[in-house]
Protein backbone atom coordinates (compact mmCIF):
# COMPACT_ATOMS: atom_id res chain seq x y z
CA UNK A 1 0.00 0.00 0.00
CA UNK A 2 1.85 2.87 -1.21
CA UNK A 3 1.15 6.11 1.40
CA UNK A 4 1.37 9.61 0.75
CA UNK A 5 4.79 11.46 0.83
CA UNK A 6 4.83 13.27 4.01
CA UNK A 7 8.45 14.94 3.10
CA UNK A 8 10.14 15.02 -0.36
CA UNK A 9 13.28 16.06 -1.59
CA UNK A 10 13.91 16.99 -4.48
CA UNK A 11 17.49 17.82 -6.17
CA UNK A 12 18.65 18.59 -3.26
CA UNK A 13 22.64 19.31 -3.32
CA UNK A 14 24.40 20.85 -0.44
CA UNK A 15 27.62 22.35 0.31
CA UNK A 16 30.00 23.75 2.98
CA UNK A 17 31.82 26.22 1.54
CA UNK A 18 33.28 24.71 -0.55
CA UNK A 19 32.43 20.69 0.60
CA UNK A 20 29.85 19.46 -1.29
CA UNK A 21 28.32 17.35 1.62
CA UNK A 22 25.03 16.62 -0.48
CA UNK A 23 24.94 15.30 -4.03
CA UNK A 24 21.84 15.94 -6.09
CA UNK A 25 19.52 14.55 -3.60
CA UNK A 26 15.75 12.89 -4.58
CA UNK A 27 13.85 10.64 -1.68
CA UNK A 28 10.07 10.67 -0.70
CA UNK A 29 9.38 10.03 3.13
CA UNK A 30 5.90 8.25 3.46
CA UNK A 31 3.93 9.50 6.54
CA UNK A 32 2.94 7.15 9.45
CA UNK A 33 6.39 4.84 8.99
CA UNK A 34 9.89 4.79 9.87
CA UNK A 35 11.90 5.47 7.48
CA UNK A 36 15.77 5.02 7.85
CA UNK A 37 18.77 6.72 6.62
CA UNK A 38 21.59 4.55 7.02
CA UNK A 39 25.41 4.25 5.25
CA UNK A 40 28.71 4.88 6.08
CA UNK A 41 29.81 8.22 8.38
CA UNK A 42 30.43 11.25 6.36
CA UNK A 43 27.38 10.21 3.81
CA UNK A 44 25.30 13.29 4.57
CA UNK A 45 22.57 11.67 6.88
CA UNK A 46 22.76 13.97 9.48
CA UNK A 47 23.17 17.00 7.08
CA UNK A 48 20.06 15.82 5.75
CA UNK A 49 18.36 15.59 8.71
CA UNK A 50 19.27 18.63 10.22
CA UNK A 51 18.10 20.21 6.51
CA UNK A 52 14.25 19.12 7.19
CA UNK A 53 14.13 21.40 10.39
CA UNK A 54 16.51 23.94 8.84
CA UNK A 55 18.72 24.03 12.01
CA UNK A 56 21.49 24.05 9.65
CA UNK A 57 20.35 27.74 9.04
CA UNK A 58 22.27 28.65 12.02
CA UNK A 59 25.76 27.61 10.41
CA UNK A 60 27.37 30.15 8.67
CA UNK A 61 28.76 29.29 4.59
CA UNK A 62 26.62 26.71 3.54
CA UNK A 63 25.09 26.85 0.71
CA UNK A 64 21.77 24.57 -0.84
CA UNK A 65 20.54 23.93 -4.02
CA UNK A 66 16.83 21.84 -5.15
CA UNK A 67 14.21 21.71 -2.59
CA UNK A 68 12.43 19.87 0.14
CA UNK A 69 8.61 19.74 0.48
CA UNK A 70 6.83 19.39 3.64
CA UNK A 71 3.42 18.14 2.65
CA UNK A 72 3.92 19.72 -0.93
CA UNK A 73 4.64 22.87 0.50
CA UNK A 74 8.59 24.42 -0.14
CA UNK A 75 10.16 24.84 4.05
CA UNK A 76 12.25 27.14 2.08
CA UNK A 77 9.82 29.23 0.91
CA UNK A 78 10.21 33.13 1.76
CA UNK A 79 7.75 34.20 4.75
CA UNK A 80 8.15 30.79 6.25
CA UNK A 81 7.95 30.92 9.63
CA UNK A 82 10.84 28.67 10.85
CA UNK A 83 9.97 28.41 14.63
CA UNK A 84 6.76 26.77 13.68
CA UNK A 85 8.57 24.54 11.26
CA UNK A 86 10.54 23.33 13.44
CA UNK A 87 7.34 22.48 15.99
CA UNK A 88 6.13 20.77 12.97
CA UNK A 89 9.23 18.95 12.36
CA UNK A 90 10.79 17.95 15.86
CA UNK A 91 14.06 16.84 16.64
CA UNK A 92 16.08 14.04 18.83
CA UNK A 93 19.92 14.25 19.04
CA UNK A 94 22.73 11.49 19.30
CA UNK A 95 23.23 12.34 22.70
CA UNK A 96 20.41 13.19 25.27
CA UNK A 97 20.74 16.66 25.82
CA UNK A 98 18.06 17.40 28.44
CA UNK A 99 18.24 21.35 29.53
CA UNK A 100 19.15 21.86 32.59
CA UNK A 101 15.20 22.49 34.37
CA UNK A 102 13.04 20.12 35.83
CA UNK A 103 11.99 16.80 34.61
CA UNK A 104 8.63 18.89 34.12
CA UNK A 105 9.72 21.97 32.73
CA UNK A 106 12.01 20.14 30.05
CA UNK A 107 8.91 18.29 28.54
CA UNK A 108 6.86 21.58 28.95
CA UNK A 109 9.58 23.38 27.18
CA UNK A 110 8.46 23.67 24.00
CA UNK A 111 4.64 24.43 24.26
CA UNK A 112 5.77 27.39 26.93
CA UNK A 113 7.61 28.85 23.69
CA UNK A 114 4.90 28.73 21.72
CA UNK A 115 3.39 30.88 24.38
CA UNK A 116 0.94 28.05 26.49
CA UNK A 117 1.15 28.77 30.22
CA UNK A 118 -1.74 27.13 31.47
CA UNK A 119 -0.89 25.18 33.94
CA UNK A 120 -3.73 22.79 33.97
CA UNK A 121 -3.18 22.60 30.02
CA UNK A 122 0.30 22.07 30.55
CA UNK A 123 0.59 19.29 32.94
CA UNK A 124 -1.81 17.27 29.98
CA UNK A 125 0.90 17.98 27.44
CA UNK A 126 3.51 16.69 29.99
CA UNK A 127 1.70 13.98 31.40
CA UNK A 128 0.60 12.31 27.48
CA UNK A 129 4.06 12.93 26.38
CA UNK A 130 5.56 11.31 28.85
CA UNK A 131 3.10 8.17 28.09
CA UNK A 132 3.88 8.19 24.37
CA UNK A 133 7.34 8.18 25.23
CA UNK A 134 7.20 5.01 27.82
CA UNK A 135 8.76 6.82 30.51
CA UNK A 136 5.38 8.55 32.74
CA UNK A 137 5.58 5.21 35.53
CA UNK A 138 9.54 5.93 36.07
CA UNK A 139 8.90 9.48 36.75
CA UNK A 140 5.14 10.52 37.19
CA UNK A 141 6.53 10.89 41.36
CA UNK A 142 9.72 13.10 40.41
CA UNK A 143 8.42 15.39 37.62
CA UNK A 144 9.94 18.46 39.55
CA UNK A 145 13.87 16.60 39.73
CA UNK A 146 16.29 17.71 37.87
CA UNK A 147 16.26 15.92 34.58
CA UNK A 148 19.72 15.53 34.81
CA UNK A 149 18.87 12.94 37.58
CA UNK A 150 17.96 10.71 35.09
CA UNK A 151 19.70 7.71 34.18
CA UNK A 152 20.88 7.87 30.02
CA UNK A 153 18.39 5.68 28.75
CA UNK A 154 15.83 7.70 30.69
CA UNK A 155 16.73 11.08 29.61
CA UNK A 156 16.99 10.21 25.90
CA UNK A 157 12.85 9.40 26.32
CA UNK A 158 12.68 12.13 28.07
CA UNK A 159 14.01 14.27 24.59
CA UNK A 160 11.40 12.18 22.96
CA UNK A 161 8.74 13.28 25.12
CA UNK A 162 9.96 16.52 24.96
CA UNK A 163 9.64 16.26 20.69
CA UNK A 164 6.11 14.66 21.73
CA UNK A 165 4.71 17.49 23.51
CA UNK A 166 5.40 19.80 20.38
CA UNK A 167 2.17 17.47 18.97
CA UNK A 168 4.67 17.56 15.66
CA UNK A 169 3.64 15.83 13.12
CA UNK A 170 7.25 14.70 11.63
CA UNK A 171 10.17 13.44 14.01
CA UNK A 172 14.04 13.03 13.74
CA UNK A 173 16.00 10.65 15.76
CA UNK A 174 19.71 11.49 14.52
CA UNK A 175 21.48 8.32 16.30
CA UNK A 176 18.77 8.37 19.49
CA UNK A 177 20.51 5.44 21.11
CA UNK A 178 23.99 6.20 20.00
CA UNK A 179 25.34 6.37 23.47
CA UNK A 180 22.77 4.01 25.00
CA UNK A 181 23.15 0.28 26.35
CA UNK A 182 20.84 -2.30 24.72
CA UNK A 183 18.42 -2.37 26.87
CA UNK A 184 17.49 1.24 26.79
CA UNK A 185 17.98 1.18 23.16
CA UNK A 186 14.96 -1.95 22.58
CA UNK A 187 13.04 0.31 25.27
CA UNK A 188 13.02 3.17 22.28
CA UNK A 189 13.24 0.97 19.41
CA UNK A 190 9.58 -0.53 20.93
CA UNK A 191 8.41 2.82 21.33
CA UNK A 192 9.11 4.35 18.02
CA UNK A 193 7.35 1.04 16.55
CA UNK A 194 4.00 3.00 18.75
CA UNK A 195 4.54 6.39 17.59
CA UNK A 196 4.52 5.26 13.98
CA UNK A 197 0.71 5.23 13.95
CA UNK A 198 0.66 8.73 14.65
CA UNK A 199 4.05 10.29 13.50
CA UNK A 200 6.73 10.26 10.21
CA UNK A 201 9.63 9.44 11.79
CA UNK A 202 13.03 9.48 10.01
CA UNK A 203 15.94 8.02 11.89
CA UNK A 204 19.67 7.87 11.29
CA UNK A 205 20.15 4.85 12.91
CA UNK A 206 23.00 3.73 15.24
CA UNK A 207 24.06 0.31 13.02
CA UNK A 208 22.60 -1.58 9.87
CA UNK A 209 20.94 -3.87 12.51
CA UNK A 210 19.16 -1.31 14.07
CA UNK A 211 18.14 0.00 10.58
CA UNK A 212 16.87 -3.82 9.81
CA UNK A 213 14.86 -3.94 12.70
CA UNK A 214 13.01 -0.99 12.61
CA UNK A 215 12.90 0.69 9.34
CA UNK A 216 9.88 0.53 6.97
CA UNK A 217 11.57 2.76 4.31
CA UNK A 218 15.28 2.60 4.27
CA UNK A 219 17.75 5.09 1.71
CA UNK A 220 21.16 3.94 1.41
CA UNK A 221 23.11 7.21 1.76
CA UNK A 222 27.40 7.15 0.51
CA UNK A 223 29.51 10.42 0.34
CA UNK A 224 26.95 12.68 -0.33
CA UNK A 225 24.38 10.53 -2.61
CA UNK A 226 21.31 8.47 -1.93
CA UNK A 227 22.81 5.85 -3.49
CA UNK A 228 19.04 3.49 -3.51
CA UNK A 229 16.23 3.72 -1.26
CA UNK A 230 13.12 1.69 -0.90
CA UNK A 231 11.06 -0.79 1.08
CA UNK A 232 13.64 -1.75 4.29
CA UNK A 233 12.37 -5.99 3.77
CA UNK A 234 13.77 -5.56 0.53
CA UNK A 235 16.50 -3.45 0.43
CA UNK A 236 18.07 -5.41 3.59
CA UNK A 237 17.69 -8.64 1.65
CA UNK A 238 17.87 -7.84 -2.34
CA UNK A 239 19.82 -4.72 -2.37
CA UNK A 240 19.60 -3.28 -6.19
CA UNK A 241 22.79 -1.60 -6.37
CA UNK A 242 26.36 -3.57 -5.45
CA UNK A 243 27.54 -0.64 -3.38
CA UNK A 244 24.18 -1.15 -1.20
CA UNK A 245 25.43 -4.89 -1.12
CA UNK A 246 29.15 -4.40 -0.09
CA UNK A 247 28.11 -1.99 2.89
CA UNK A 248 25.62 -4.42 3.75
CA UNK A 249 27.88 -7.28 3.63
CA UNK A 250 30.67 -5.14 5.38
CA UNK A 251 32.75 -4.99 3.06
CA UNK A 252 33.56 -1.29 3.88
CA UNK A 253 32.29 1.42 6.29
CA UNK B 1 70.92 22.80 32.27
CA UNK B 2 69.39 21.74 35.88
CA UNK B 3 70.92 18.61 34.92
CA UNK B 4 74.32 19.54 34.70
CA UNK B 5 74.21 19.85 38.19
CA UNK B 6 72.51 16.67 39.02
CA UNK B 7 68.91 17.73 39.70
CA UNK B 8 66.65 15.30 38.22
CA UNK B 9 62.88 15.55 37.07
CA UNK B 10 61.99 14.53 40.69
CA UNK B 11 64.11 17.56 42.31
CA UNK B 12 62.82 19.86 39.92
CA UNK B 13 59.24 18.67 40.66
CA UNK B 14 59.93 19.40 44.41
CA UNK B 15 61.68 22.47 44.30
CA UNK B 16 58.73 23.85 41.37
CA UNK B 17 56.47 22.54 44.64
CA UNK B 18 58.13 25.08 46.94
CA UNK B 19 57.81 27.91 44.42
CA UNK B 20 54.52 27.87 44.03
CA UNK B 21 53.77 27.34 47.34
CA UNK B 22 55.26 29.74 48.44
CA UNK B 23 54.30 32.29 45.97
CA UNK B 24 50.73 31.40 47.61
CA UNK B 25 51.73 32.03 51.21
CA UNK B 26 53.39 35.59 49.97
CA UNK B 27 49.84 36.22 48.58
CA UNK B 28 48.24 35.70 51.55
CA UNK B 29 50.20 37.25 53.79
CA UNK B 30 50.19 40.24 51.76
CA UNK B 31 46.27 40.13 51.69
CA UNK B 32 45.99 39.76 55.32
CA UNK B 33 48.64 42.36 56.39
CA UNK B 34 46.56 44.98 54.07
CA UNK B 35 43.47 43.81 55.77
CA UNK B 36 44.61 43.44 59.16
CA UNK B 37 46.81 46.92 59.34
CA UNK B 38 43.52 48.67 58.15
CA UNK B 39 41.17 47.24 60.46
CA UNK B 40 43.53 47.62 63.18
CA UNK B 41 43.92 51.55 62.70
CA UNK B 42 40.04 52.12 61.36
CA UNK B 43 38.01 49.69 63.81
CA UNK B 44 38.78 51.55 66.38
CA UNK B 45 37.44 54.97 65.27
CA UNK B 46 34.07 52.75 64.49
CA UNK B 47 30.28 53.61 66.45
CA UNK B 48 26.98 54.67 65.86
CA UNK B 49 27.72 58.33 65.58
CA UNK B 50 30.65 57.57 63.26
CA UNK B 51 28.47 55.58 60.65
CA UNK B 52 25.17 57.25 60.78
CA UNK B 53 26.15 61.46 61.78
CA UNK B 54 26.84 63.90 59.12
CA UNK B 55 31.04 65.04 59.08
CA UNK B 56 31.63 68.57 61.20
CA UNK B 57 34.42 70.56 60.64
CA UNK B 58 35.62 69.58 57.27
CA UNK B 59 35.58 65.76 58.34
CA UNK B 60 38.39 66.31 61.23
CA UNK B 61 35.04 65.20 63.42
CA UNK B 62 31.60 63.46 62.79
CA UNK B 63 30.86 60.56 61.24
CA UNK B 64 30.57 59.46 57.43
CA UNK B 65 26.48 58.65 56.61
CA UNK B 66 26.33 61.09 53.70
CA UNK B 67 29.51 58.88 52.41
CA UNK B 68 27.93 55.99 52.75
CA UNK B 69 24.88 56.58 50.61
CA UNK B 70 26.52 58.46 48.15
CA UNK B 71 29.07 55.55 47.88
CA UNK B 72 25.80 53.14 47.34
CA UNK B 73 23.81 55.88 45.53
CA UNK B 74 26.60 56.01 42.74
CA UNK B 75 27.50 52.77 42.38
CA UNK B 76 24.03 50.83 42.40
CA UNK B 77 23.39 53.74 39.65
CA UNK B 78 26.58 52.92 37.46
CA UNK B 79 25.72 48.68 37.70
CA UNK B 80 22.13 49.65 36.94
CA UNK B 81 23.61 51.73 33.66
CA UNK B 82 26.14 49.73 32.67
CA UNK B 83 24.63 46.56 33.22
CA UNK B 84 22.10 46.43 30.63
CA UNK B 85 24.24 48.02 27.98
CA UNK B 86 27.30 45.34 28.73
CA UNK B 87 24.93 42.40 28.57
CA UNK B 88 23.15 43.14 25.49
CA UNK B 89 26.62 43.68 24.05
CA UNK B 90 27.93 40.74 25.16
CA UNK B 91 24.75 39.07 23.56
CA UNK B 92 25.18 40.49 20.34
CA UNK B 93 28.37 39.85 19.91
CA UNK B 94 27.51 35.96 21.20
CA UNK B 95 24.40 35.64 19.67
CA UNK B 96 23.02 37.54 17.23
CA UNK B 97 26.27 38.59 14.78
CA UNK B 98 28.97 36.51 13.19
CA UNK B 99 33.01 36.78 13.94
CA UNK B 100 33.51 39.79 11.46
CA UNK B 101 35.16 43.40 10.94
CA UNK B 102 32.51 45.08 13.68
CA UNK B 103 32.55 42.82 16.61
CA UNK B 104 36.69 42.87 16.27
CA UNK B 105 36.23 46.33 16.27
CA UNK B 106 34.19 46.24 19.24
CA UNK B 107 36.27 44.10 20.63
CA UNK B 108 39.37 45.78 20.60
CA UNK B 109 37.25 49.24 21.08
CA UNK B 110 36.39 47.32 25.11
CA UNK B 111 39.80 45.95 25.21
CA UNK B 112 40.89 49.54 24.85
CA UNK B 113 38.42 50.98 27.18
CA UNK B 114 39.58 48.56 29.86
CA UNK B 115 42.71 49.87 29.30
CA UNK B 116 42.69 52.86 30.22
CA UNK B 117 43.40 54.65 33.62
CA UNK B 118 40.36 56.04 35.39
CA UNK B 119 41.47 60.34 35.29
CA UNK B 120 41.02 59.76 31.92
CA UNK B 121 37.50 58.41 31.70
CA UNK B 122 37.21 61.26 34.94
CA UNK B 123 38.54 64.06 32.44
CA UNK B 124 35.94 62.98 29.78
CA UNK B 125 32.83 62.61 32.32
CA UNK B 126 33.81 65.93 33.47
CA UNK B 127 33.68 67.87 29.74
CA UNK B 128 30.68 65.71 28.53
CA UNK B 129 28.60 65.45 31.10
CA UNK B 130 29.75 68.02 33.99
CA UNK B 131 30.77 71.07 31.62
CA UNK B 132 29.18 70.25 27.66
CA UNK B 133 25.82 68.73 28.87
CA UNK B 134 25.17 70.83 31.96
CA UNK B 135 25.18 68.19 34.81
CA UNK B 136 27.28 69.89 36.72
CA UNK B 137 29.27 67.90 39.66
CA UNK B 138 26.51 65.57 41.11
CA UNK B 139 25.80 61.74 41.28
CA UNK B 140 24.14 61.45 37.82
CA UNK B 141 27.67 62.71 36.13
CA UNK B 142 29.72 60.68 38.53
CA UNK B 143 27.16 57.41 38.01
CA UNK B 144 27.33 57.83 34.11
CA UNK B 145 31.03 58.42 33.95
CA UNK B 146 32.07 55.47 36.19
CA UNK B 147 29.43 53.42 33.80
CA UNK B 148 31.54 54.05 30.95
CA UNK B 149 34.70 52.78 33.15
CA UNK B 150 33.26 49.55 34.17
CA UNK B 151 31.24 48.79 30.82
CA UNK B 152 34.17 46.81 29.34
CA UNK B 153 34.37 44.20 32.44
CA UNK B 154 30.91 43.85 32.23
CA UNK B 155 30.67 43.08 28.78
CA UNK B 156 34.03 40.70 28.95
CA UNK B 157 33.03 38.54 31.89
CA UNK B 158 29.63 38.48 30.46
CA UNK B 159 30.58 37.19 26.81
CA UNK B 160 32.92 35.13 28.80
CA UNK B 161 30.07 33.55 30.71
CA UNK B 162 27.66 33.20 27.51
CA UNK B 163 30.25 31.12 25.70
CA UNK B 164 30.80 28.60 28.28
CA UNK B 165 26.61 27.85 27.87
CA UNK B 166 27.19 24.45 25.60
CA UNK B 167 26.19 25.41 21.86
CA UNK B 168 23.99 21.96 21.96
CA UNK B 169 22.08 23.48 24.77
CA UNK B 170 20.91 26.06 21.82
CA UNK B 171 20.45 23.63 19.03
CA UNK B 172 17.86 22.06 21.35
CA UNK B 173 16.14 25.22 21.98
CA UNK B 174 16.29 26.34 18.34
CA UNK B 175 14.87 22.93 17.56
CA UNK B 176 11.94 22.91 20.28
CA UNK B 177 11.04 26.21 18.19
CA UNK B 178 12.60 28.79 19.95
CA UNK B 179 13.15 32.34 18.64
CA UNK B 180 16.49 33.67 18.79
CA UNK B 181 15.52 35.74 21.89
CA UNK B 182 13.79 32.75 23.82
CA UNK B 183 17.26 30.98 23.17
CA UNK B 184 19.02 33.89 24.72
CA UNK B 185 16.30 34.67 27.92
CA UNK B 186 15.77 30.30 28.21
CA UNK B 187 18.95 28.72 28.04
CA UNK B 188 21.83 31.60 27.44
CA UNK B 189 21.02 33.83 30.24
CA UNK B 190 20.50 31.32 33.10
CA UNK B 191 23.58 29.69 32.04
CA UNK B 192 25.50 32.18 32.12
CA UNK B 193 23.73 34.04 35.21
CA UNK B 194 26.59 33.09 37.82
CA UNK B 195 29.78 34.64 35.13
CA UNK B 196 27.18 37.81 35.07
CA UNK B 197 26.75 37.98 38.37
CA UNK B 198 30.84 38.10 38.78
CA UNK B 199 31.31 40.92 36.08
CA UNK B 200 28.74 42.86 37.98
CA UNK B 201 30.41 42.52 40.87
CA UNK B 202 34.01 43.11 39.65
CA UNK B 203 32.38 46.27 38.18
CA UNK B 204 30.80 47.35 41.72
CA UNK B 205 33.72 46.64 43.47
CA UNK B 206 35.89 49.03 40.83
CA UNK B 207 33.24 51.88 41.53
CA UNK B 208 33.07 51.76 45.38
CA UNK B 209 36.55 52.04 45.07
CA UNK B 210 37.26 54.74 42.31
CA UNK B 211 38.68 58.16 43.60
CA UNK B 212 39.99 60.50 40.74
CA UNK B 213 37.10 59.67 38.47
CA UNK B 214 34.42 60.24 40.76
CA UNK B 215 36.37 63.72 42.30
CA UNK B 216 36.09 65.42 38.34
CA UNK B 217 32.85 64.13 38.00
CA UNK B 218 30.44 64.06 40.97
CA UNK B 219 32.83 66.84 43.33
CA UNK B 220 33.87 66.12 46.88
CA UNK B 221 30.83 68.26 48.66
CA UNK B 222 30.25 66.96 51.90
CA UNK B 223 26.77 67.23 52.29
CA UNK B 224 23.81 64.14 51.93
CA UNK B 225 22.76 64.31 48.31
CA UNK B 226 18.81 64.79 47.86
CA UNK B 227 18.62 63.77 44.27
CA UNK B 228 20.14 62.98 40.80
CA UNK B 229 21.94 66.42 40.11
CA UNK B 230 23.40 66.77 43.82
CA UNK B 231 27.18 66.53 44.13
CA UNK B 232 28.37 63.99 46.58
CA UNK B 233 31.45 62.45 47.92
CA UNK B 234 31.77 58.93 48.43
CA UNK B 235 34.03 57.24 50.91
CA UNK B 236 36.89 56.52 48.77
CA UNK B 237 36.85 60.20 48.16
CA UNK B 238 36.50 60.98 51.56
CA UNK B 239 39.74 58.89 52.63
CA UNK B 240 41.60 60.05 50.00
CA UNK B 241 40.14 63.56 50.91
CA UNK B 242 41.04 63.08 54.50
CA UNK B 243 44.60 61.37 54.17
CA UNK B 244 45.87 63.69 51.29
CA UNK B 245 44.98 66.87 53.06
CA UNK B 246 46.25 65.84 56.78
CA UNK B 247 42.71 66.46 58.07
CA UNK B 248 42.37 63.78 59.87
CA UNK B 249 44.16 60.47 60.11
CA UNK B 250 41.99 58.65 62.19
CA UNK B 251 38.73 58.95 60.35
CA UNK B 252 40.27 58.47 57.11
CA UNK B 253 41.53 54.57 58.05
CA UNK B 254 37.43 54.76 60.23
CA UNK B 255 36.62 55.45 56.63
CA UNK B 256 39.05 52.98 55.21
CA UNK B 257 37.47 50.01 57.07
CA UNK B 258 34.07 50.63 56.54
CA UNK B 259 34.70 51.20 52.73
CA UNK B 260 36.90 47.31 52.95
CA UNK B 261 33.92 45.68 55.13
CA UNK B 262 30.91 46.48 52.77
CA UNK B 263 33.08 44.95 49.76
CA UNK B 264 33.94 42.31 51.77
CA UNK B 265 30.10 42.36 52.48
CA UNK B 266 28.94 43.25 48.92
CA UNK B 267 31.00 39.99 47.68
CA UNK B 268 29.50 37.43 50.30
CA UNK B 269 25.86 38.99 49.83
CA UNK B 270 25.81 38.52 46.06
CA UNK B 271 27.28 35.16 45.86
CA UNK B 272 25.17 33.44 48.22
CA UNK B 273 22.22 35.14 46.26
CA UNK B 274 23.48 33.45 43.30
CA UNK B 275 23.92 30.14 44.54
CA UNK B 276 20.40 30.32 45.88
CA UNK B 277 19.24 31.90 42.38
CA UNK B 278 21.48 28.60 40.39
CA UNK B 279 19.92 26.01 43.16
CA UNK B 280 16.13 27.18 42.57
CA UNK B 281 15.93 26.83 39.25
CA UNK B 282 17.60 23.38 39.18
CA UNK B 283 14.55 22.62 41.59
CA UNK B 284 12.11 24.40 39.59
Amino acid sequence: MPSPAKIEVRGLSYYYGATKALSDVSLSIPAKAITALFGPAGGGKTTLLRLFNRLNDLLAGTRRQGDILLDGESIFAPGLDVTSLRRRVGMVFALPLPLPLSIRDNVSYGPRLAGQHNHHRLDEVVEKALRDAAIWDEVKDRLDAPALSLSGGQQQRLCIARVLALQPEVILLDEPTSGLDPISTARIEESLQALKRDYTIVIVPHSVQQAARVADEAAFMLMGELVEHGPGAQLFTKPKDERTENYLMGRFG
Amino acid sequence: MLRRWGIGPKQTGKIAAAIVWMAAILTLLLLAFILVYVLWNGLPQLSLSFLFGNPTNMGRSGGIWPMIVSTAFLSVLSVLIATPVGVATAIYLTEYTREGRLTRIIRFGTEALAGIPSIIFGLFGFVFFVIYLGLGWSVLSGALTLSIMILPTIVRTAEEAILTVPRPYREVSFSLGATRWQVVTTVVLPGALPGIVTGIILGLGRTVGETAAVILTAGSALHMPHSLFSPARTMAVHFYILAREGISDANAWGTGAVLLISILLINVLINQAVQRLASRRMVR
